[in-house]
């Protein structure tokens, strides 16, 4: 159980819960009860239910065809992007609006980049009758546009973050700021496997669903559970938690994480945090970060605005320091290069943020006996006014 | 921790009314911190919690928030803080505390910072995100090995059971959050928690307590130090400071708003 976080919200040195006092109240309530709400027969009758029924899972293990023929190497596409919403943050805000009324919370409160987790809240949030706030940074916005109006026919507040660089890091504060104004009816549904300790490792086993299925439906497949890699993308790394949880302690299985790297890591104009950041706390959390020698949070950048966060979960930080996994990154360019190989092979469209995993499809040695899995975590929808913007369709 | 501590003695000496500000360091220009201190001292101040801005203070309301963004495009660092501090002892005697988030502190070096603090004649630190858990599992050493108050922060909702652990882990003074926000400004007294004062004033706490958050003008003022052994200062002192007359001018006639002349 090398991987799996300590008592105190810790992976190896990395995790913790760095809260002001104003926040003691909600967090520890969160740390006692949380393993044992979702551990609850009830909570999980509700959630697998929803999941299946309302979500749509499980979702399809697909055996590329073209794109294996490509490589050489079979190449296996979990579909996250065809849950409902369009992406795997819906299994985590179903978890966690369902903890929410477990714990008797009325108000929900969210932060959001792309808008996909703002979309994921505001939906879970119609379907229980919660009032939602959605903190958004006002760059984003306007971005963004779509998924804010999408948000708002769902029924949520979306709140323009104008402070900082008006962007997801700036959101998550906003939200942070909110709850420390409304600490006594309102949960705070986070969209990555960061934030205070029991966020991560919170957001991991909600996200767990996706691993946990890719064992079955690789069984079905090839008569074995678990592949020679899994591949996907890390932000925050919630999509790469959920693809990597079940096989973290079988060491046979390597797993690869694709940052961002923007315009590239010899620029300023990059989110790859593990490959440029060092030791810091951010959003209440201890990992690794993106700042300056003197500690100030630095502004990323990436084409997808998903992964433009200059923190990472510190379950990630932990599998780099003692190599369990592999962090690589892809730049803008190569990102959309493998997006459009992967409509044109297969007649999927990813999203942004997923094309970085297929990206790394050509900076691995793949061999013909080895089978990959990607975890496609969301669909290109959102992201079409970029993809026409390059490709001039 | 020996009570040759400034922020020890003030408590010794004053029980009521202590008038304690904060503002950001480097804020409005880079080199306004030294001035900004000697003035509120001349002033009247009691005690002076000097900001270390940082890119993403979360527990800050927009006023300093924007003094944070100024100050760090002025330059200011935690570096050049130690340095525009070097000799203020020869000339401010109140206790100064310095309040900034955990992050910098850490790049800069825990033990390092600890170490120039001491030099330079720093008395407490007011650091919101580094929390009494992990405080006395990794800081608390470091702070006491260089004579420095570790201030903590209760809230309207910190239950009475983890107020009395705040204040054994406490030696200075407790900083008491007026209200569930961030920093900010209140105009009114109203916007108080007052059963919460006084269920604070009912625990025995061996710590004098300052309120703090939202305290902006007299009456404000007034009315937090019914219920503690004084107040701080912040949003409104920062917001100020934003006006085209002197420095000088700025201070004393912010100052003149709260407490009347000694
Ligand atoms: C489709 C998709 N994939 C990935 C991410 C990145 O988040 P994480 O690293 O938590 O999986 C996002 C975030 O918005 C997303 O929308």
């Amino acid at each position: 159980m090398k991987y799996q976080v300590d008592k105190k919200g810790y992976y190896g040195e990395f995790g913790g819960a760095f809260i002001p006092e104003m926040m003691h109240p909600n967090i520890e309530e969160l740390q006692q009860k949380y393993m044992e709400v979702i551990n609850s027969y009830n909570f999980r009758q509700d959630f697998i239910q929803l999941l299946k029924h309302y979500v749509g899972r499980p979702s399809p293990l697909y055996l590329a065809k073209r794109l294996s023929e490509k490589y050489g190497s079979d190449i296996y596409l979990k579909r996250e992007d065809l849950n409902h919403t369009g992406s795997h943050k819906v299994n985590n805000t179903i978890g966690q609006i369902l903890l929410a009324k477990a714990l008797g919370k009325k108000r929900i409160i969210a932060e959001t980049g792309a808008g996909q987790h703002g979309v994921a809240t505001a939906t879970v949030c119609a379907l229980m009758g919660m009032k939602c706030v959605v903190y958004m940074g006002a760059l984003d916005v306007e971005r963004q546009a779509p998924n804010v109006k999408k948000m708002r026919m769902l029924g949520a507040e979306v709140i323009p973050a104008v402070s900082g660089n008006q962007t997801l890091k700036d959101a998550t504060n906003e939200a942070m700021r909110d709850w420390i104004r409304n600490p006594v009816d309102t949960h705070y549904i986070i969209g990555s496997v960061v934030g205070p300790h029991p966020y991560p490792d919170m957001v991991t086993q909600f996200q767990a669903v996706i691993s946990e299925e890719i064992k079955m439906q690789l069984d079905e497949h090839i008569g074995r559970e678990y592949p020679t890699r899994v591949i996907a993308c890390v932000g925050g790394g919630s999509n790469a938690a959920g693809a990597f949880y079940h096989f973290l302690e079988n060491e046979e299985v390597e797993l690869i994480g694709v940052e961002a790297a923007g315009k590239g890591v010899d620029t300023s104009e990059t989110a790859a945090t593990l490959t440029l950041g060092n030791v810091g706390v951010l959003h209440s959390s201890r990992s690794m970060l993106m700042q300056t020698d003197d500690g100030q949070i630095v502004e990323p950048y990436s084409i997808s605005a998903g992964l433009d966060y200059p923190g990472i979960g510190p379950l990630h930080a932990h599998l780099c320091k003692t190599h369990r996994a592999k962090y690589l990154w892809a730049t803008d360019q190569e990102v959309l290069d493998a997006a459009l190989e992967l409509t044109q092979l297969e007649g999927i469209i990813p999203a942004l943020e997923s094309a970085h995993a297929l990206a790394a499809l050509k900076k691995i040695e793949l061999k013909p006996t080895d089978v990959t899995v990607i975890n496609l975590s969301g669909r290109g929808d959102k992201d079409m006014e970029t993809y026409l913007s390059h490709f001039g369709y | 921790m020996s009570t040759q501590n400034r922020i020890n003695q003030l408590f010794e000496k004053k029980q009521n009314n202590i008038f304690s500000v904060y503002f950001t360091a480097g804020y409005p220009d880079l080199n306004d911190t030294v001035p900004t201190i000697q003035l509120l001292e001349q002033n009247g101040a009691d005690l002076i919690e000097i900001g270390m801005p940082f890119s993403d203070p979360v527990a800050d309301g927009p006023v300093i928030q924007q003094s944070s963004t100024v100050a760090l495009k002025n330059g200011m660092s935690i570096k050049k803080l130690f340095e525009q501090l070097e000799n203020i002892r020869e000339s401010v005697n109140i206790p100064l505390i310095l309040m900034g988030y955990v992050n910098p502190v850490m790049q800069y070096g825990v033990e390092a910072f600890c170490q120039k603090c001491q030099e330079v004649g720093i008395d407490g630190l007011i650091i919101p995100d580094l929390p009494l858990n992990v405080y006395q599992e990794e800081y608390q050493t470091l702070f006491e090995k260089y004579g420095l108050h570790n201030i903590l922060l209760i809230t309207p909702q910190t239950s009475d059971e983890r107020i009395q652990e705040i204040d054994n882990a406490s030696s200075g003074f407790i900083y008491m959050v007026s209200s569930s926000s961030t920093t900010g400004i209140k105009n009114k007294a109203s916007d108080f928690h007052v059963d919460y004062f006084e269920r604070v004033n009912q625990l025995s706490l061996k710590n004098p307590r300052l309120i703090g958050f939202g305290i902006s003008n007299r009456e404000t003022f007034d009315n937090a130090c019914k219920y503690a052994a004084g107040a701080i200062i912040g949003s409104a002192f920062v917001k100020a400071l934003d006006q085209k007359l002197t420095l000088e001018e700025r201070i004393s006639g912010f100052v003149k708003t709260v407490v009347s002349p000694a």
